[in-house]
């Protein structure tokens, strides 16, 4: 069993393969020179730890030897010969595989914008250190694109006592899928920390100022900073699959049971879209550390051929400052919003279809009051449930009481 | 031995977790759905969430923060991304209220 893309996916394949009984040989390889890692940590922890941290590895080198899983650091591949089975890796090297799944991810998006050489990305580890060097108190960190990336960097830069200026193209941050009211509890938080968040912003060019750089917007103003940091979204690693005459379609095209075009291979994680069976089927592609996590167990169990098909209820998370956003299905194509008072000016948003079924919930406060509350909605809506709104709204109701056995 | 108060038993419904805390320990005690009571340490071993502030499923406490589950009748780390047992606590019940053995 071979699994290309050694991330939080990559990692939970592995270890779903040994337990679900291969005894057969794992191999999982990485371009990357660390040992799988997970993401979330890098916009947060190892952004904001007093002495420079090691990465977040998920698995290190004795459970890998524990369960017997090869790992093949810092190795690139190159090519899939489908016919024969084969994965070839820079260098020549040709590993066979029964079955191959493919967890290779996203990269930053770049900035197409002149003068962009100078600009930092956060993806890797390698990234997360080289953005944290720039962290220093009083200098200021530019940061291009509100999404949960600029905003956690953002977070962590304050803490860290830079100067802070956040530049959103679009006239309010988190535009899709959050309601305007959490959105708007979001920018208010980062003003109070004193991040300077402009929206409906263009940026036209990067200029370099001495040592200093010069963010030079639409409307020709100029942000000049220490450090650029741009976080504008995250492209499908899918050109080994494009090679290999995969299908593509919003990254490597898989079915509900996380299978390619090719019935030996399939893919998991950031770099694949699926068709969703809680949502009619719609194609989506997340990004998020849960689905991560759950698509690598499962793609392990189907290449063991299981035929298990994923409908976990996309699940995420963002953390800022002493807040947690929290967001529990897809919100699209909802027509009515229920909101629960949760005390503490913290609301619990619900998002029903026409139909009444529950397709999500979000909330953001601190996680100790909206994590359980989450949860529980999570699983209202993995049931189809259709609550009934009076019941949502009511804080006296408890959610558990409406679960349906 | 030392048996310490930590709550009444009506404190805590049938399948729920309350948190307790003494000096600068944290510690949850949970109501079982077939009406006994258990005690781990409050902390997730993950990344030191409290476990008062998750689920309970039949005999499993889930970590709100990253949905690490435990069996909280024998502080067993049931999925990842825990891996860390819990420490567990006897439990007496007297007199309506709940004792923990802290050792």
């Amino acid at each position: 069993m071979v699994i290309v893309g050694a991330g939080e996916a990559g990692a939970c394949a592995a270890l779903a393969l040994r337990e679900n009984g291969w005894t057969g040989p794992v191999t999982l390889i990485g371009e990357e020179l660390e040992a799988p890692y997970e993401r979330p940590p890098l916009s947060k922890t190892v952004m904001t730890a007093a002495a420079e941290p090691g990465a977040p590895v998920v698995l290190g080198q004795s459970l890998r030897r524990e369960k017997n899983i090869e790992f093949l650091a810092g190795s690139a591949a190159i090519a899939i010969h489908r016919a024969a089975h084969l994965v070839e890796l820079e260098g020549g090297r040709q590993i066979p595989y029964r079955k191959l799944l493919l967890t290779t991810g996203a990269r930053a998006r770049r900035l197409d914008t002149a003068g962009t050489s100078q600009l930092l990305y956060l993806r890797t580890f390698a990234d997360a250190l080289a953005i944290r060097a720039r962290l220093l108190p009083q200098t200021h960190i530019g940061i291009i694109g509100g999404g949960f990336i600029g905003l956690e960097l953002a977070a962590s830069a304050r803490q860290r006592g830079c100067k802070v200026t956040v530049l959103e193209m679009a006239p309010r941050i988190l535009m899709r899928g959050v309601p305007l009211e959490i959105a708007a509890k979001i920018a208010d938080r980062h003003r109070a920390a004193g991040v300077d968040l402009r929206t409906g912003v263009g940026i036209q060019a990067i200029e370099d100022a001495g040592n200093r750089q010069a963010i030079v917007l639409v409307d020709g103003a100029k942000v000049a900073c220490d450090g650029v940091i741009a976080g504008i979204g995250a492209i499908p690693e899918t050109s080994l699959a494009e090679r290999c005459g995969l299908k593509l379609e919003n990254g490597i095209r898989v079915d509900e049971r996380l299978k390619t075009t090719d019935p030996d291979i399939f893919a998991a994680g950031d770099c694949c879209s699926f068709p969703h069976p809680l949502y009619d089927s719609r194609r989506i592609r997340l990004e998020a550390w849960r689905n991560a996590r759950d698509q690598g167990a499962l793609a392990g169990r189907n290449m063991l051929g299981a035929e298990a098909i994923y409908d976990a209820v996309p699940s995420f998370w963002s953390d800022q400052y002493d807040l947690t956003l929290r967001i529990a299905g897809l919100p699209d194509g909802a027509k009515a919003t229920v909101a629960r008072d949760l005390g503490d000016d913290v609301q619990l948003y619900f998002h029903l279809a026409e139909d009444g079924r529950l397709l999500a919930a979000s909330a953001v406060g601190p996680d100790s009051k909206i994590a359980k509350e989450i949860r529980l909605a999570e699983m209202l809506i993995a049931r189809r449930q259709r609550p009934n709104p009076d019941d949502l709204a009511r804080s006296d109701v408890r959610l558990k009481s409406l679960l349906a056995a | 031995m030392t048996w310490v108060e930590a709550c009444g038993t009506g404190d805590i419904d049938e399948e729920d977790v309350i948190r307790f805390d003494r000096g600068d320990r944290t510690y949850a005690i949970y109501h079982s759905p077939d009406g006994k009571f258990y005690a781990t340490d409050g902390l997730c071993t993950h990344e030191a969430f409290p476990l008062a502030d998750g689920l309970v499923m039949d005999n499993i406490i889930e970590c709100p923060k990253h949905n690490g589950r435990f069996d909280y009748r024998t502080g067993e780390a049931k999925g990842a991304p825990v891996c860390v047992n819990l420490k567990t606590y006897p439990v007496k019940i007297e007199a309506g209220k709940v004792f923990i053995d802290l050792g």
